[in-house]
């Protein structure tokens, strides 16, 4: 009777961990200078150990290229983690952890950084503490709205996140319009995201935070499975649905909203990664859930390092890359098995 | 007296959808709630499984009150079958009828043995063991809605409450899934669409009009064509199944029918108006 069981968890997270590690020494051995994969790990040992190496391979290992690809691990991880559960909570497959607005606010909050120079005493950190406000705003403004009677219901949060997310926008090409054009370029590649600025620093905050929101969802997977069957079904099973899908809401937004601080808005990672994970391993999010973390991860690796490299010595915005990787994918994936919306076999 | 509403009354936006609904389940009574669209058959099993606050009143199972207890508590004594649901997202059979289990499990419990060997058996106690590997998403309506049978008795509740579980059903399926849970030795409230179907299988009936309970009792007793006029404003003949001696509902058209060969039908009631409250 077991026979046609789903891949064990075990085999497919090995899978996913051996694709990360893989991806992650090639996105620290390439670049314009090569380095081979066993001085990366050379250099990442003694960085490690506490002495990093002081040789020019040393310091572009550890100084600039490791803090980049690891950040793009982490935000590549909470992107599709945010992802997977937003498409829960709102019951709709084609969601993506923008849609509550969060990206909108937070672009507002940078454009007004890069543009009108607010918060400029912090410096550096003035671009990320703009959009982190901005994307709070932005999430309080969406949860406010679509508040009703009934909770947060999926249709009024969907409604209120996109046309939230239309009037942010506009405010965005308002300042760009009043702002000067040297100025709107950075804003447009911020907006396009990019790890082009990635540092030790900027690690620990979106690190602790993917860290706890998985702890949270971890130990929420039965119940997320059971609210994605519905409100009603979710109830009957004893979940508090109420307080599950508050906690969701904010659980995803400070998720989305701490990685577009530290990277800009990288689309479609949220949409697409959720998608493939779902048709690797099923819709059980005890297995969607940790494969999406090292899958995220391996694939933000992977598309930062072709932003990087194809049109060397220019650097792309990485969301360019991960639209261009990830619809076609998502294409051929559903044309392959058609699960979604009704489709029958 | 296992299940117990004790004056419960919802609202929903402000306006009052049900109220001073007192209605008692027996212990593995198989019962029904019968009443026209909108009479809030729905409304009262959904303030039982908390998608709807009472705005008053109580519901109390075997004498506790179900309202106050923790929602997992309450969904391990009563599950829920609802209509045909589909579901954006690609569970398999197994999958499914493992998630009837969450009410029991803490937050990192993993699936023990014991909760597949209760999936196992509840999959086979709908007879749907080839189904089992299955994506729930590629059944037919009648096999789902077995399988969310098979789900609520990995719930392992002793309570059962269908909302219209037969609907859009063919009448084989009809049959079978109410068949099958009379047979499951539970208590049973079901809301029913069709009165004869009803009537084969519940040992009460309550019926529905405005929000309120018109009438209660056995089939034979509540199904006259007086009630449904009452409640329904619809004129019907009422027939004894041949088997059962269950009452059996014939529709009669409002304008009189001619067959060829007949005589326009003369005697009867007059058709009633539809009265709205």
């Amino acid at each position: 009777m077991r026979r046609r069981e789903r891949v064990p968890l075990a085999i497919v997270l090995m899978a996913c961990a051996v694709l990360l590690v893989v991806t992650m020494t090639l996105g620290v051995a390439i670049g314009s200078v090569p380095i081979s994969p066993a001085t990366v790990w050379d250099v990442v040992a003694g960085g490690l150990a506490g002495h990093p190496e002081n040789s020019v391979a040393g310091i572009i290992v550890w100084q600039i290229r490791l803090p980049r690809v690891l950040l793009a691990a982490v935000v590549g991880a909470s992107l599709t983690t945010a992802g997977s559960v937003v498409q829960v909570l709102v019951r709709n497959a084609l969601a993506d952890p923008f849609l509550l607005g969060v990206s909108s606010g937070a672009s507002v909050g940078a454009t007004a950084v890069l543009l009108l120079g607010a918060f400029a005493s912090l410096g550096v950190w003035a671009i990320s503490v703009g959009s982190v406000l901005g994307a709070l705003a932005a999430m309080a403004a969406v949860f406010l709205v679509s508040r009703s009677g009934s909770g947060l219901a999926p249709t009024q949060l969907i409604l209120c996140g996109v046309v939230l997310s239309a009037l942010f926008e506009s405010v965005t090409s308002f300042l760009i319009f009043r702002g000067n054009p040297q100025a709107t370029q950075s804003v447009l590649f911020w907006l396009l995201g990019s790890f082009g600025l990635a540092s030790w620093d900027q690690l620990p905050i979106p690190a602790a935070a993917l860290a706890a929101a998985m702890v949270y969802l971890l130990a929420q997977g039965r119940a997320l499975n059971a609210l994605a069957m519905g409100a009603e079904p979710a109830a009957s099973l004893g979940v508090d649905v109420r307080q599950m899908r508050r906690n969701l809401f904010v659980v995803t937004s400070l998720m989305a909203g701490v990685a577009v601080a530290v990277s800009g808005i990288i689309g479609f990672v949220g949409l697409v990664v959720p998608h493939i994970v779902r048709l690797m391993v099923g819709s059980d999010h005890r297995r969607v859930l940790p494969t999406g973390v090292l899958f995220g991860a391996a694939f933000m690796v992977l598309g930062d390092l072709l932003a990087r490299t194809i049109v060397a010595p220019q650097e792309m915005p990485v969301g360019v890359i991960t639209a261009f990787i990830g619809a076609p994918t998502l294409i051929v994936l559903i044309r392959r098995r058609p699960y979604l919306y009704g489709a029958t076999q | 007296m296992s299940l117990l509403l004790d004056g419960l009354a919802v609202d929903i936006s402000g306006r009052r959808i049900v109220s001073g609904i007192d209605l008692a389940v027996a212990d593995r009574e198989f019962a029904g709630l019968v009443g026209p669209n909108g009479s809030g058959k729905s409304t009262i099993l959904k303030a039982i499984y908390r998608v709807h606050r009472p705005s008053a009143g109580r519901v109390l199972l075997d004498g506790t009150d179900l309202l106050a207890l923790r929602p997992r508590k309450a969904a391990r004594r009563i599950a829920v079958v609802a209509q045909e649901s589909t579901s954006e997202f690609d569970f398999s059979v197994r999958e499914m009828v493992m998630i009837g289990r969450t009410p029991h499990k803490g937050s990192f419990d993993r699936d023990t043995a014991a909760d597949h060997s209760l999936v196992d058996q509840a999959i086979e106690r709908v007879g749907c063991e080839e189904l089992a590997y299955r994506s729930f998403n590629t059944l037919s309506g009648g096999e789902k809605q077995l399988i969310l049978i098979a789900r609520a008795l990995a719930q392992g509740a002793d309570h059962l409450i269908l909302d219209e579980p037969t609907n859009h059903l063919d009448i084989h399926h009809q049959v079978e899934i109410l068949e099958l849970v009379a047979g499951l030795g539970v208590t049973v409230l079901a809301a029913l669409h069709d009165l004869s179907l009803a009537a084969l299988f519940c040992r009460t009936i309550h019926v529905l009009r405005a929000g309120r309970i018109v009438s209660s009792g056995p089939p034979g007793a509540v199904l006259t064509p007086e009630t449904i006029r009452h409640a329904y404003g619809a004129d019907v003949l009422v027939i004894e199944h041949p088997d059962t001696g269950t009452p059996h509902l014939i529709p009669r058209r409002v304008q009189p029918a001619t067959r060829p060969g007949t005589q326009p039908p003369t005697s009867g009631q007059p058709p009633a108006q539809p009265d709205t409250p």
